[in-house]
């Protein structure tokens, strides 16, 4: 026994420490826009239908509310190993500053119990209360949805600009004013930018779901519904997105100057800072490559002054309180592949909404259903760059000037045998999730096909929920999940 | 204020005993339903019972770890560090759990149900077993204080934590029962009632046995968690003893409600009586609830969420429950609309 914990000891477990967090968040940030925005979504569906007696609309809102069922679950299961893990992987942080970065999550945890039981009586409420008694009880699950992800967001803010707590001599936390902490400068835009998110991502992910459908040729209202509630709620959302965003990187220049210099790629302080698109830092800290727009960098910075703007470059920081060069490459790669994805989305949104102006319907050409079919892809990877931006660019620090990563570890040697678990284990839970969500879609299909409810059992199941009394319906196509 | 802090703790460790505590039970009954035809019964019962409220039950785990790691850091952060591997165990348990519950209700071939069935009551018994060897690896002092790591290893396979681990196994099968037996009365489910019924007496009953067991236990592996028990934390002892036996009796005469209300009696009086026992210590004989507290500001801000959690949550909770008790939430399935035509 002894022998065996020497052996694991010469393996160093922050490099692991550090990867499971990034990927059981990275995992667990896809699911987040759905359970933010879904609901909204799939109120909008449910009161089309009430309001207009329109059938379509309220067979959408029943199968999303279905679907959100599953993608609930997962959501909550992997966000309980991530408050696990905040023990497991980093008890230094924790016994420091538990009880500061705690504050917030003490509201979180109102939210989600919010979120989660008004989710339990929205899904399970279809049969039995009254149409509008039922639509009511879906508004709290939005409602929640966005403040529980801003009380996170508070958290995560908290992280960058450390406020609302005094520490004693020993650097003890002796005094905490919680308004201070929630409430913390980056929290407001960085709360923003992820709300707003939760709504581009989650309505570009589930209408390119129904763009695909459109694409096989099922051009009927009820796939027409399906892609344009949510891409026009995506649509709506991403201009206001690039405006918040862009506040965001100005409090980030002003504020988070290293994170700045990382992002822009400027070794060195200077005025008149290019844009650089791509590139990235040699190992004696040059630019190397990428297409550098003159002054852009610094006009962006803070156009008031424009090219006069100085930035802060690395080289203003020591070198163990700063990225190191591989980080700063992957924090300017992601940065570089955040805006460019954002943008091409915003022009997705321009040519929509044109379209709607002029010729008063969705774009109809196949390329307009192509791309739209990639956007849900699209705007999850523009969200996990984004936060690649925000996390990597922090480093090396945990608590911005406070407290290093590697200070807050666990000294755990095992942490490698539990990231290997959670890699496989995560791999599985997502392709069950994407085959359990393609195989409710195909028998929505083939049962309307036939004829039958969506709950219809088939012959061979022996347990289960009681099949409904049957319905009459009309042939009408499912629709098909997560196809691409 | 630390004190409010621990009342606030053990809450949520009650409200998620007994409430998602049942709901692991069920998973246990899930296990030893048997095969495909002879558990579809029971099976479809368990499904019936959990299915609207289970998520919701789950959330008071997480509002633990959070008043936890923000009213007593350093406990917290003990504790994760000591138990590193039965912490990992719960933590790709739940995920397990949940997802394959979720799962099985999504899918309708037996062959996959089959497998997510046995997926969830299989993680459905080990989380427990971990939770409450947790428990007894603290409430036998065996998580040191300062934010360091206890032994890996005997800090949860000991004796106690062996007691809590069965323990906890036990008393959410025994709860689960209890519960289901209700629910199959709702549904009018008879031969379901005696099912669950007769379940509930045997879980009740080897549940007792443990925990007559534990008092040897207790007494050999940790002491000071035995002189507790048997001082101060004395009458909730015997309070939950009265509720154990009385649930017996209940259920023998066919009171499923009032069974049902003296097992939650019987399990809120354990946990409370483990709270009792080793105060004020929260790490018994190394950290205590005074010396571990947060500062007053982070307390009273983790107050005045539960206060919040209490007038908001508390009437939809009960919306909730009564809504289902009702029957008003019976399925996902949905009449579905006949189209425009």
């Amino acid at each position: 026994m002894i022998g065996l914990v020497n052996l694991l000891g010469e393996i160093n477990p922050v490099p692991w420490a550090r990867s499971q967090m990034a990927f059981t968040l990275a995992f667990h940030i896809i699911l987040v826009p759905l359970g933010v925005s879904w609901g909204a979504m799939t109120l909008i569906a449910n009161y089309k239908a009430i309001k207009h007696d329109d059938k379509d609309a309220l067979l959408l809102a029943q199968r999303w509310s279905k679907y959100m069922a599953v993608t609930f679950a997962v959501g909550a299961v992997t966000g309980t190993v991530l408050s696990l893990e905040f023990g497991l992987l980093w008890p230094r942080f924790m016994g420091q500053w538990g009880q500061v970065f705690g504050v917030p999550f003490a509201f979180e945890g109102l939210f989600f119990l919010t979120e989660a039981i008004f989710i339990s009586i929205y899904i399970f409420g279809w049969k039995r209360l009254k149409p509008w008694a039922h639509f009511w009880s879906g508004v709290p699950i939005v409602i929640a949805g966005i403040f529980g992800s801003a009380s996170v967001i508070s958290a995560n803010a908290w992280m960058n600009a450390p406020s609302g707590f005094t520490l004693n001599s020993a650097g003890e936390v002796v005094e905490v004013d919680p308004f201070e902490v929630i409430f913390n400068d980056a929290m407001p835009l960085m709360a923003a930018h992820m709300i707003v998110a939760a709504y581009v991502v989650g309505g570009f992910m589930v209408a390119s779901v129904y763009a695909v459908g459109m694409l096989r040729g099922r051009r009927d209202r009820y796939h027409r519904l399906g892609f344009l509630i949510p891409f026009t709620v995506a649509c709506i959302a991403i201009p206001i997105q690039m405006g918040v965003g862009d506040s965001l990187a100005r409090w980030v220049y002003e504020n988070q100057p290293m994170k700045f210099a990382a992002i822009e790629l400027v070794p060195e302080t200077s005025s008149d800072v290019p844009e650089t698109l791509f590139g990235y830092l040699n190992d004696d800290g040059e630019v190397v490559g990428g297409i550098p727009i003159p002054g852009l960098a610094s006009i962006l910075s803070d156009p008031s002054d424009g090219t006069a703007t100085v930035i802060q470059g690395l080289d203003s920081f020591p070198e163990d309180a700063r990225p190191t060069i591989r980080q700063v490459n992957v924090v300017h790669l992601a940065w570089d592949i955040m805006v460019g994805l954002g943008t091409l989305l915003f022009l997705l949104s321009l040519w929509y909404w044109g379209t709607w102006i002029f010729r008063k319907d969705m774009p109809q050409s196949k390329l307009f259903l192509i791309i739209a079919s990639s956007a849900g892809f699209l705007a999850v990877v523009c969200m996990e760059a984004g936060w690649v931006v925000s996390e990597v660019g922090r480093q090396p620090w945990i608590v911005y000037n406070l407290m290093k990563v590697e200070d807050a570890a666990t000294a755990n040697t095992g942490v490698w045998i539990t990231f290997i678990a959670v890699l496989g284990l995560y791999t599985a839970l997502g392709i069950t999730t994407i085959m359990v969500l393609r195989g409710m879609s195909r028998r929505f299909r083939l049962q309307h096909e036939a004829g039958q409810p969506d709950d219809a059992e088939g012959d061979d199941v022996p347990y289960g929920p009681s099949a409904p009394p049957d319905s009459s319906h009309g042939d009408k196509d499912g629709e098909k999940v997560l196809t691409s | 204020m630390a004190t409010a802090a621990a009342l606030v703790l053990f809450f949520a460790i009650t409200m998620y005993a007994i409430f998602a505590g049942a709901d692991f039970g069920a998973g246990f009954w899930d296990l030893v339903a048997g095969g495909t035809d002879r558990g579809a019964g029971p099976r479809g019962v368990i499904d019936h019972s959990i299915a609207p409220v289970w998520e919701a039950n789950h959330v008071w785990l997480i509002f633990m770890l959070i008043v936890l790691w923000s009213c007593f850091p350093v406990a917290f952060a003990s504790i994760t560090l000591t138990m590193f591997v039965p912490l990992t165990i719960i933590a790709l348990g739940i995920v397990l759990r949940g997802a394959s519950f979720a799962f099985r209700k999504a899918v309708l071939n037996t062959r996959s149900r089959r497998r997510f069935g046995a997926v969830f009551a299989t993680s459905s018994v080990m989380v427990p077993y971990c939770m409450g060897a947790i428990a007894g690896g603290i409430a036998s002092g065996r998580v040191p204080d300062g934010g360091v790591a206890g032994d890996p290893v005997d800090s949860w396979v000991n004796p106690t934590s062996i007691l809590g681990g069965v323990l906890a196994v036990c008393v959410t099968a025994f709860l689960a029962a209890t519960y289901l037996v209700f629910d199959a009365h709702r549904l009018s489910d008879v031969d379901m009632v005696e099912y669950f019924r007769r379940r509930a007496l045997g879980a009740s009953v080897v549940a007792g046995v443990v925990a007559f067991a534990g008092i040897f236990v207790l007494a050999s592996d940790a002491e000071y968690l035995f002189d507790g028990l048997t001082s101060r934390a004395l009458p909730l002892v015997i309070v939950s003893l009265v509720c154990g036996v009385g649930a017996l009796w209940l259920l023998i005469r066919q009171n499923h409600r009032g069974a049902r209300l003296a097992a939650i009696g019987a399990v809120v009086s354990v946990i409370v009586a483990w709270g009792v026992a080793q105060w004020d210590d929260i790490l018994p004989e190394s950290l205590t609830v005074d010396d571990a507290a947060a500062p007053n500001g982070t307390i009273t801000a983790v107050l005045v969420a539960t206060g919040l959690v209490l007038v908001i949550i508390g009437p939809s909770f009960a919306l909730l429950y009564a809504l289902d008790q009702k029957g008003l939430l019976p399925e996902e399935s949905v009449p579905e609309p006949t189209p425009n035509t």
